[in-house]
């Protein structure tokens, strides 16, 4: 009895005292930040409560807002990673209210369930700026503006360029035989870029032979191209609603023997993307294995930055401000493409 | 005699480290991040809000976890009630009639799960394993969309989740100048009444004794003229009932349905049981530690996220770690139990 006594004595001791030993260790780790930031006191403080790290895009995303948003620039930015779970992201904005910072900025994993907690912020008299993803809530003041893409106007972009390069090289509207691998369905992406190729469709008079959902993967976007291939024999364009799912198509194509290029009338499959935001996807656009694509921006900081200056200032921005996207091409038979009177040059990477 | 004496003393012993260990970490918090608003009851106040459901979660895998068993169906079944609830409402049945068939849908569930574990005899985690596929399927058959309550698909529930309970004292003014006074939601009165309310079954009833005697040992309880089928029977419907309300709170903090929700909430309710004591082998735990091994996990990630800086890993790393220590301790008092027996 009395031996047990002593051990659990003893136990007790050594939890305490890798309690705070660990406790030391964050101390630790963390003296040098509390320093700074106290140094940069005068700064503006932003909340910043990001999806995950879950594809490039996200990660130059990530680092565009890190790099816009520094000490550098005035900013005192706190970063925190959701990990894809909407969960982690409502505890991150109850913190940041509690942490009194002058902004928050959201990019939200999904589209629902974020009324109450941006109430909260709103009782707490704090401006929050959604990127990318919208919301839904009944009541639009709950944000202050939205930043992202309009992804239905990337899709049209490269739809159009389509039609112009049909028109350049005199290939008629019902020679396209489309083939359209999805993103994630329900994804703004996926229902932007989706909804404009269906237009432009019907508008042209192409087929749209099949479409299927690649989940924004490569592994997936092989696998459902490597499906439409066995199921149809006369596709000559692919229309992938991202870039690893176009590189997933090609990879198909050319395990079915057959060869990714612009020459559609000749046996070869035109691949057609969007995002735009990594150097292999910029090299395949260079060797010509992906047609088109249509930039999908993530750098989204400066113009975050650029809209907190202003509230700062007392300028409201616009409730909806989209970023700017280019339009790549290897292709030299279109210069430039117009759409609602407003015309964007091709650009040659 | 000398056994019982020893089984109280671990088990008071456990407990003490749970709820020494909290004011350790809420303190240090208190300490490191005073100027970022740590010591503002509110930080204390959303650690509950953000976890009322893993409270009621938890109460009910102690429960069953007393017993020497496990249910990792629980992510599973909460999803598939915030998905149920947000569905029912859009769909125009009224809040209360909602509330009330998640709750029948879970004790059902509950009562074949037990039905399995206790009178077919087959492992509890392969029987939770089946229902926690079963619930995740049956999440995306109801619907892969991420559907949302609005004000428009039920005032009512919507009024439940953004009712603020404000607490008379502790505000404080931000530097907005606006007044934040501290409150808590629905939930947390919910997930309170749960807590007390099982931590009075396990102490008062017949029932809560045999939970224990199930645990602690089996063959003896059975010899005892214990009926262990029909108290596993009851233990697993307890845990998908109080699973069902947690889902409800759950669902009034994320007013939304989706594939994608409560994943991994099983592994937190069980570390969160684990690090409050409760022994994984049976027979020692108790609710009060539950309580305090979610408060625990809730202070780690609000330290990290108050901090700002660090990875968002880290509350992962730290949980790690502190089972880890729980584990060790555990089996050391295992040993001693085992060679105070023979």
């Amino acid at each position: 009895m009395k031996k047990s006594i002593f051990l659990t004595i003893i136990i007790l001791t050594i939890s305490l005292l890798s309690g705070c030993s660990r406790a030391n260790e964050i101390t630790s780790a963390n003296s040098a930040e509390v320093i700074s930031d106290n140094k940069s006191s005068g700064s503006i403080t932003i909340g910043f409560s990001q999806v995950g790290a879950e594809s490039d895009w996200r990660n130059i995303n990530t680092e565009s807002m890190k790099k816009s948003l520094s000490a550098d620039n005035g900013y005192s930015l706190i970063y925190d990673d959701g990990q894809q779970k909407q969960q982690n992201q409502i505890i991150a904005i109850r913190t940041f209210i509690q942490k009194e910072v002058d902004y928050i900025v959201l990019a939200p994993v999904i589209e629902d369930g974020w009324n109450t907690v941006l109430a909260e912020a709103k009782d707490a008299g704090i401006p929050v700026i959604l990127v990318d993803r919208k919301v839904n809530v009944e009541d639009n003041e709950l944000f202050t503006c939205w930043v992202g893409s309009d992804f239905e106007l990337e899709g049209r972009k490269v739809c159009e360029w389509l039609n112009e390069y049909c028109k350049a090289n005199a290939i008629d509207a019902e020679n396209i035989n489309i083939v359209n691998i999805k993103g994630t369905e329900g994804a703004s992406a996926e229902l932007g870029r989706s909804r404009s190729l269906h237009k432009a469709v019907n508008k042209y008079g192409w087929n749209l032979l099949d479409e299927a959902s690649g989940d924004f993967t490569q592994a997936k976007g092989r696998e459902v191209m490597a499906g439409f291939l066995r199921k149809h024999k006369d596709i000559n364009v692919v229309y992938c609603e991202n870039d690893n799912e176009a590189f997933g198509a090609i990879d198909a194509i050319e395990a079915a023997g057959k060869k990714a290029g612009n020459d559609i009338m000749h046996g070869e499959i035109m691949i057609l993307a969007f995002d735009g935001s990594t150097e292999q996807a910029i090299n395949e656009i260079r060797n010509g294995r992906i047609s088109c694509i249509g930039e999908c921006n993530p750098l989204h900081g400066p113009r975050v930055e650029k809209i907190i200056s202003n509230l700062e200032k007392g300028i409201i921005p616009d409730k909806y401000e989209y970023v700017d996207e280019d339009i790549f091409s290897a292709d030299t038979s279109v210069k430039t493409i117009t759409l609602d009177d407003i015309s964007y040059n091709i650009v040659t990477p | 005699m000398n056994i019982k004496k020893l089984n109280l003393n671990s088990h008071t012993l456990l407990l003490l480290i749970t709820i020494v260990l909290f004011i350790i970490l809420y303190g240090l918090g208190c300490i490191l991040y005073s100027n970022k608003g740590f010591t503002h009851l509110q930080t204390f106040l959303n650690i509950l809000i953000t976890n009322a459901g893993l409270i009621c979660i938890t109460c009910g895998m102690t429960c069953v976890m007393l017993t020497a068993g496990i249910d990792i169906s629980v992510g599973g079944l909460v999803a598939m009630d915030c998905m149920l609830i947000a569905v029912g409402l859009n769909k125009g049945i009224p809040a209360p009639l909602m509330v009330i068939l998640v709750i029948v849908i879970g004790i059902l569930f509950g009562l074949m799960q037990g039905f399995f574990v206790g009178y077919l005899n087959i492992q509890p985690f392969i029987v939770s394993m089946a229902g926690m596929f079963f619930t995740r399927g049956m999440t995306a058959v109801i619907s892969t969309d991420q559907v949302s309550i609005t004000e428009q698909s039920s005032p009512l529930y919507y009024a439940w989740a953004n009712y603020k309970i404000k607490l008379p004292f502790g505000g404080y003014i931000n530097n907005k100048g606006v007044y934040n006074a501290p409150y808590i939601r629905i939930n947390v009165i919910i997930a309170l009444i749960v807590l007390i309310a099982i931590f009075f079954m396990l102490r008062h009833t017949r029932f809560g004794r045999n939970l224990y005697a199930v645990g602690g040992n089996e063959q003896s309880a059975a010899m005892m003229g214990l009926n262990i089928k029909n108290v596993k029977l009851k233990a697993y419907t307890l845990s998908s009932f109080l699973c069902s309300i947690g889902g409800i709170c759950f669902s009034l903090n994320t007013m939304s349905g989706s594939v994608q929700q409560a994943l991994g909430l099983e592994m937190d309710a069980i570390s969160s049981a684990v690090i409050g004591g409760t022994l994984l082998t049976g027979g020692v735990g108790n609710v009060i530690g539950s309580f305090f091994g979610v408060l625990i996990n809730g202070t780690i990630s609000s330290i990290v996220k108050t901090n700002g800086k660090l990875a968002s890993s880290w509350p992962n790393i730290l949980t790690a770690a502190l089972l880890f220590l729980f584990i060790v301790i555990q089996s050391i008092f295992a040993a001693i139990r085992n060679k105070k027996m023979h």
